[in-house]
């Protein structure tokens, strides 16, 4: 072996020593002398790496939308146009109705007579839109499918949305660094939502699924003051010949107490009442919402101001019906009802007995639009920064204690040898955390028992190589040619080794979820350094012992 | 020079059938016990599956003047929540884990999931002013959909893993070598999970970790000994298969005992030191350690020769006549074994 080349290696192990430690422990600036002070190095250490929820604290939500569900609206909401449009156009029609039922979604337009069907497609075509939806006609009906690949991509966008909204929800609410993304495969629809250092998920969760749907309605009923409303459900539905028809509804309607004065102050009734659907405007039109203190200071009411189509229609609107009355319907519960003085454009408000705080929420919700769907929590996990500090505690002791047997041991017993072994150890720690900075890589608490097996399998390739270099001794080979052969022959066993477990890993890094990939992703970042500092750094070490003495008779192992 | 084994030269293979009789039985142990448990009516279920699988909240919670487990029982009963399982922390006197399992159907469970958290803290209440007297520094919540997708995940993956272990050793080695380390690695996953059903000890994810990192070091075992049949079988030509595996485990002996010694000592540090959170993780491991490293012995190897003995009388159909499966090999190996194995000796 050449000086030259033992020149050449130890180079590059050094450098590599060197940036590695950098990476760990310095700063990501220019450094400055206090960088490399005990408490500096501290501070660097925590920045550069990252560590999971469980180790810092936070909390870890998975949620999925009912995709059907969102499906299932806009299938009713597509036949209430199809009816609208065919019924406006004049066209004889015998009924539209929604088919839903997991997995298939169809429109029926059942007509009187055949011949018109074309031109009720034609309508159709003009005033709804209707794109993802696959028609067919038969006999007197026409039918509109959603295939299974337009479900798909319908939930997807549904999906993205909602995640969307979820983002704006949680940066208006102020929490600090909030992670969404997508989680699982496509077809799960599922959203994942991280927010480190917050112990008390509640309000969040709350506000991330709040459902806040707000119209504005006709409340069908006689003109100012004659407001109707019913004592019971039957009773409105009554009014109506026993069945709902669809351009109307029954909703609940909580009456305040101030307006009927026998019911008391602060107290409220529930009654119902009739309203037209479709809505006069919705939240879709809504430009802004805020909550305001009412009048008596401790009651808050939210005020809503209209988009500038939204303010047309809705001038329009309250210019045709003075002394009507209109309703705000807030999620399909009537929150106040109002007659109209005058022609309102943009802005109206929400009373009905809020607190500040369900004030606030409601009008973060109003202003970030309403969810597509329901959203349903399937995973949460809250780690608080005590027990996340346990556990890196835990960790620690755990690797440090197990470290400390091993190297204890190979000095014991493999004497010289052994110093050759624990260098290579440590290289491997310093090298592993520098791959997680670089790749920038979420240390967990799986990932620490991750690098607890490197240290284990790191182990073992030492010792096989030096068992082998044994072995080549007592056979009465040379020093030479001992470490030669001991090395040449242990490598093929620990590329085997190395290369199995890392094909197990990468599944688990690919397929396996959270704590599986936390653990898979040390792993295999442990066993590549582990090629290098295992075989390479420690070859290099037996190299220059051989070089400093012309012929070295011993070898301490 | 400090030597764990001098030149050991035992015919592990003439003990094949103890062996694999021993395997066998504590295999079936832990089956029995898991499929009892599941059957007998009443039992408990073949293993404790924690909230990751099963569905549920946990509460981590942490008091100021600890109550005792049923003070906290007795509370939370008042409070609505019967059926929940306190559980203190072993290393944290002050610490309790209230486990609340999902029950019904899953709208409502779907109901109790959301409320778990809220329904524990109304209950502990009771204990005095929140923050100040107690404190919730942990909550799990896994819905009954979620759970089983974490399940089935664990499985599929872990079984995708296997099957690419599979296919590189059969690539580097054949194929009979890949199907031995994989039963002996299902015999170590087995035998730990037998373990797991017969001490209800809590299965969670993190316990599946430790189950696949045994899983990487049964295999690494195995190979290491495969290597040492292959090298020899090259240097050897002459030798049995026989005599060659029984040499490779002789010679890489020390290194077996050395490097799981180490593991062990390693994992033990873990039980004892690691918390209650890599509490599973580190008994598993504890477990699967000597399983695997028993394994790559006394269960891959000898599936080897078997195997690879029944493929060589298969082709010499004519001779197989003679005796019963493996026979002939027993009668010739052991004593040839002997001689050459002294001629080696001699050599060093």
């Amino acid at each position: 072996m050449k000086k030259k080349n033992v020149l050449q290696r130890a180079i590059i192990i050094l450098i590599v020593t060197l940036v590695g430690t950098y990476i760990v422990i310095g700063p990501r600036r220019r450094p400055s002398a206090s960088d490399f002070t005990w408490s500096g190095i501290k501070t660097n250490l925590a920045q550069n790496i990252k560590l999971g929820l469980d180790l810092k604290g936070g909390s870890h939500l998975v949620m999925r939308v009912k995709v059907e569900e969102f499906l299932k609206t806009l299938t009713d909401n597509n036949a209430n146009a199809i009816r609208k449009a065919v019924q406006d156009a004049g066209l004889p029609l015998n009924d539209v109705r929604a088919e839903s039922s997991s997995g298939s979604y169809r429109i029926v337009l059942d007509a009187n007579d055949g011949s018109q069907l074309a031109a009720m497609q034609d309508i159709v075509n003009q005033k709804v839109g209707l794109e993802e939806w696959t028609a067919s006609t038969s006999g007197n009906s026409i039918v509109w499918n959603l295939s299974i690949t337009s479900q798909r991509a319908l939930s997807d966008q549904a999906t993205e949305q909602a995640k969307r909204i979820i983002e704006s929800r949680l940066d208006a609410v102020g929490v600090a660094e909030p992670l969404v993304q997508r989680h699982g495969s496509q077809t799960a629809y599922q959203i994942l939502v991280q927010m480190p250092g917050i112990q008390d998920p509640e309000r969040v969760k709350q506000l991330m699924k709040a459902d806040a749907q707000l119209d504005l309605v006709k409340v069908i009923s006689p003109p100012n003051p004659n407001l109707a409303t019913y004592n019971t459900e039957e009773e409105a539905k009554a009014t109506l010949g026993g069945t709902v028809p669809p351009n109307r509804r029954v909703l609940p309607y909580l009456e305040r107490g101030e307006l009927t004065a026998a019911a008391g102050q602060g107290q409220t009734q529930k009654k119902w009442v009739v309203v037209e659907v479709p809505p006069v405007v919705d939240g879709n039109e809504l430009r802004t919402a805020s909550a305001t203190p009412g009048q008596g200071g401790a009651d808050y009411q939210i005020s809503f101001a209209l988009k500038p189509g939204g303010a047309q229609k809705f001038g329009a609107w309250t210019g045709a019906n003075i002394n009507e009355y209109m309703g705000v319907v807030l999620n399909d519960e009537v929150r106040s009802i109002a007659y109209i003085q005058s022609q309102i454009f943009d802005s109206g408000q929400i009373s009905g007995r809020f607190t500040q705080q369900s004030a606030e929420d409601l009008a973060l919700t109003l202003r970030s639009g309403a969810l597509p769907a329901k959203i349903e929590y399937q995973e949460e996990r809250t780690v608080g920064p005590s027990l996340g500090a346990d556990s890196i505690r835990s960790g620690v002791r755990a690797s440090i204690a197990g470290l400390l047997f091993v190297v204890a041991f190979m000095l014991f017993y493999y004497r010289g040898s052994g110093i050759n072994a624990v260098v290579a150890l440590l290289l491997n720690m310093i090298l592993m955390l520098a791959a997680l900075v670089v790749f920038d890589a979420t240390l967990t608490l799986p990932g620490i028992a991750g690098m607890i097996l490197t240290i284990g399998m790191a182990v073992d390739s030492n010792v096989l190589i030096f068992e082998r270099i044994r072995e080549e001794l007592k056979t009465g080979k040379t020093v030479a040619s001992s470490i030669d052969q001991g090395f040449a022959r242990a490598f093929v066993t620990i590329i085997d080794t190395h290369v199995t477990t890392i094909i197990s890993s990468l599944f688990l890094f690919v397929f396996g979820t959270g704590p599986l990939r936390g653990f898979a992703v040390t792993l295999v970042l442990g066993l590549v350094i582990n090629l290098f500092s295992a075989v390479y750094v420690s070859r290099t070490i037996f190299m220059w012992q051989l070089n400093r003495k012309k012929k070295l008779e011993t070898l301490s192992i | 020079m400090i030597e764990v084994f001098k030149n050991v030269n035992v015919d592990w293979l003439a003990n094949r059938r103890i062996f694999i009789f021993i395997s066998i039985v504590l295999m079936l142990a832990g089956l029995g016990n898991a499929v009892a448990r599941q059957w007998s009516p009443g039992g408990d279920d073949a293993f404790n599956l924690g909230v990751d699988f099963k569905g549920g909240t946990v509460v981590t919670a942490r008091f100021k003047q600890p109550p005792s487990a049923e003070d906290i029982r007795a509370t939370l009963v008042k409070a609505g929540v019967n059926d929940a399982i306190i559980q203190p922390v072993l290393d944290k006197p002050d610490t309790f884990l209230i486990k609340i399992p999902l029950e019904g159907g899953n709208e409502a469970s779907q109901e109790q999931l959301d409320q778990g958290r809220a329904r524990v803290t109304t209950a502990l209440n009771n204990f005095g002013v929140e923050k100040d007297a107690w404190e919730i520094i942990g909550t799990d919540a896994v819905g009954a959909v979620a759970g089983a997708q974490l399940r089935n995940k664990a499985i599929a993956v872990t079984l995708a893993a296997l099957v690419g272990m599979l296919i590189y050793i059969a690539f580097r080695f054949e194929w009979t070598y890949g199907a031995a380390a994989v039963i002996a690695v299902f015999h170590d996953v087995l035998i730990t999970l037998g373990f797991f059903s017969i001490f209800q000890w809590e299965i969670s994810l993190t316990v599946i970790a430790a189950l696949l990192t045994l899983v990487g070091f049964s295999v690494n075992d195995t190979i290491v000994v495969f290597d040492r049949i292959r090298e020899n079988r090259r240097l050897h030509r002459r030798d049995s298969l026989y005599k060659v595996t029984n040499d490779s485990v002789n010679q890489t002996l020390s290194r077996t005992a050395i490097t799981n010694g180490l593991v062990f000592l390693s994992v033990l540090a873990m039980v004892l030191f690691g918390g209650e959170v890599l509490r599973g993780f580190s008994l598993a491991l504890l477990i699967g350690v000597i399983a695997g490293t028993y394994s790559s012995v006394a269960v891959a190897s000898p599936i080897v020769v078997w195997w690879e003995q029944r493929l060589e009388k298969a082709e010499k159909s004519a001779a197989a006549t003679i005796g019963k499966s493996g026979a002939p090999a027993r009668v010739a190996s052991p004593g040839g074994g002997r001689t050459l194995a002294a001629g080696t000796r001699g050599k060093r």
